[in-house]
């Protein structure tokens, strides 16, 4: 088992991009996917990063791909995904229309926001060329195991969404911007007001969601740390962990060492909990509960 | 004229669909096939096909959802559906995933299909993925578009195209949200359900109506005031202060609002839509009959050129606020 790293979800600056993508380049994670997935007006401040990260991370050993946009509507979206696959790197579609791009007999791999249920849907898109698959975040484990089944056989590399803010759903709206009273046309980049999203309670003050633009996530972070051997003997052969504000580094590190069996379950959630004071954590949805039950 | 594609959550609001006037009806099966699945709603596979027979002795067409997602290790269940919906004698079914509508498109080629809108196909490209791959005939577009993007979406494609024009409104794009499994553990796409009944509470404070959904408070009205089903994206939520932006408590994603689409029908005509769907498969008879009254003088009226019927539907409303949604630029 090993450690994908997901695109970002938030609006950095250049020059944070710059040094993620250079401490990632030293770390330990696998592969890496690279690109921007929830907002095209964000595409230009930080696009000419991209370059550099993919050779620095090709150079370091690691496996990359570029991903997509999760919602493509704009004629000016379809012809940037047109572009991504005519950078022969390898393309992670996070919006099944991507595949209308796709070169014949170009192989591609598959994003979490991309519907994919049960072996059907698996074996339709292994035909049409898929390597990998990060299943959605809200599927339970029993139908993990029966699709890391079913990838096996058809060749299709499985993997689970490990850590971080979930993303639950993506609109034609942005909420960011509403929140400051701006339609979407109109944002002036809120959005990268709040590197980490900006967090939404319930009306007791519960924490409860996190909204990210056109996406929203679970405020909590969903960790796999206390199911990892669950998955692994399901055969997932991969985590992804999303990138997040803070000490990425170290929490590239304990998940490394989790998934290498050097630390037990609890020492994982301790470690996580030390790498991140403060933060919440939630386990619920391989365990078919909510998604946001807490990590206890 | 455009087509009226109405809904029937029972045989008897499929029965008052056809006589008030719909030139189509979908409905779906009693269980997790299909995304209203919710208790004492949707047909028997005898319902089902007596339905159809009501339908086309009046001349109308049954539509069958069956618009969920397989669940791994049981896709024999829907698999059962599709081919129980083509016995029945169904015009079309509507489905959602990609590994379903291989399966019916290899099993039974003759069978008409149309993409739900759970498939969130919002730009050409997609549609006519689906188009080359499947055979798809139609695709229920996702409420996250605009008019000016549907005219455009129907000149790069050559299907026909369903948009919803009343009801319930989806502010996700829909088959893509996890808000409600986040929350309850159930949502759209695995169980056919969002913000379900079974996870709702409501209590009185002093001075308040309350409502929860999975125990997270999202509804607090001044006692007496309206209580709106606690859906999540029509919650009321806060936004606490940052570093650069003040605190906001209210509707962060949407208000409690429903659909009426009714004077943007001539627009969407010239736009190329083929048909116009109705949200409302949990709804009663009564009110399935008087919208879809409603709306077929609506088609009617845009079919001769006339001006639409202006405050028909108010009163269905139930004292709600409207919005054209995405169909407006400035919604977004």
């Amino acid at each position: 088992m090993d450690l994908t790293i997901g695109p970002i979800a938030f609006f950095w600056t250049a020059e944070q991009v710059r040094d993620f993508y250079r401490q990632l380049a030293a770390g330990p994670a696998r592969r890496v996917v690279i690109g921007e997935w929830v907002c095209s007006k964000r595409l230009p401040f930080w696009q000419q990063e991209i370059p550099a990260a993919v050779e620095a991370l090709q150079a370091a050993g690691k496996e990359v791909a570029l991903s997509t946009l999760a919602l493509i509507t704009l004629k000016r979206e379809r012809r940037q995904t047109a572009d991504l696959f005519a950078t022969g790197i390898p393309v992670e579609i996070a919006d099944l229309g991507a595949l209308k791009h796709l070169p014949e007999g170009a192989p591609f791999q598959v994003g979490p926001m991309v519907n994919v249920y049960n072996e059907g849907t698996l074996e339709w898109l292994a035909r049409k060329g898929a390597t990998r698959i990060c299943l959605p975040p809200e599927l339970p484990l029993g139908s993990v195991a029966v699709l890391a089944r079913a990838g096996r056989d058809a060749g299709v590399a499985v993997e689970v969404w490990g850590h971080g803010r979930t993303p639950l759903a993506i609109s034609g709206r942005c909420y960011h911007a509403r929140l400051h009273d701006r339609a979407k046309d109109s944002c002036l980049f809120v959005c990268g007001d709040d590197p980490d999203g900006r967090a939404v309670q319930t009306l007791d003050g519960q924490s409860f969601l996190t909204v990210n633009g056109v996406q929203t996530m679970g405020h909590a972070h969903t960790t796999v740390a206390r199911q990892i051997e669950a998955l692994r003997a399901a055969g997932v052969g991969a985590i992804r962990l999303s990138p997040q504000h803070g000490d990425f580094a170290a929490i590239t590190a304990i998940y490394d060492r989790a998934v290498r069996q050097a630390a037990a379950p609890e020492d994982t959630v301790a470690a996580l909990a030390a790498a991140m004071p403060g933060a919440a954590f939630a386990d619920g949805f391989l365990a078919g509960a909510p998604g946001l039950r807490p990590v206890t | 004229m455009m087509e009226l594609v109405c809904p029937a959550g029972t045989p008897a609001a499929l029965r008052a669909a056809v006589d008030a006037g719909a030139h189509t009806v979908y409905c779906g099966f009693a269980d997790e096939t299909n995304a209203r699945n919710f208790p004492g709603l949707n047909f028997s596979r005898e319902e089902m096909a007596a339905g159809v027979d009501y339908a086309r002795a009046r001349g109308a067409r049954v539509l069958v959802a069956i618009n969920t997602f397989p669940r791994a290790g049981a896709q024999a269940v829907w698999h059962r559906a599709v081919a129980d919906a083509h016995r029945a004698g169904a015009h079309a079914v509507i489905l959602a995933d990609p590994g379903l509508i291989a399966h019916a498109a290899e099993t039974h080629p003759d069978l008409r299909l149309h993409l739900s809108v759970q498939a969130a196909a919002a730009n050409p490209d997609a549609i006519n993925l689906y188009a080359e791959a499947f055979g798809i005939r139609r695709v229920v577009l996702p409420r996250v578009l605009t008019v000016e993007e549907i005219t455009a979406i129907n000149r790069e494609i050559d299907i026909e195209t369903e948009v919803f024009v009343f009801g319930g409104l989806c502010v996700m794009a829909e088959g893509r949200c996890s808000l409600s499994s986040w929350a309850t553990g159930l949502s759209p796409n695995m169980n056919g359900v969002c913000s379900p009944a079974s996870h709702v509470a409501y209590a009185e404070t002093a001075g308040a109506s309350e409502a929860r959904l999975g125990g997270y408070l999202i509804h607090r009205t001044p006692k007496g005031g309206p209580a709106p089903y606690p859906t999540l994206c029509k919650g009321c939520f806060t936004a606490p202060a940052t570093d650069t932006a003040a605190a906001q408590t209210g509707h962060i994603f949407e208000d409690p609002v429903s659909l009426d689409a009714t004077e943007l029908i001539p627009k969407l005509q010239k736009s190329g839509v083929t048909a116009l769907k109705i949200e409302g498969r949990q709804r009663s008879r009564a009110y399935v009959a008087q919208v879809v009254r409603a709306f077929r003088a609506a088609v009617e009226a845009a079919e001769a050129g006339a001006p639409m019927p202006s405050g028909l539907l108010a009163k269905l409303t139930e004292g709600q606020a409207a919005t054209t949604g995405a169909y407006a630029k400035t919604w977004r």
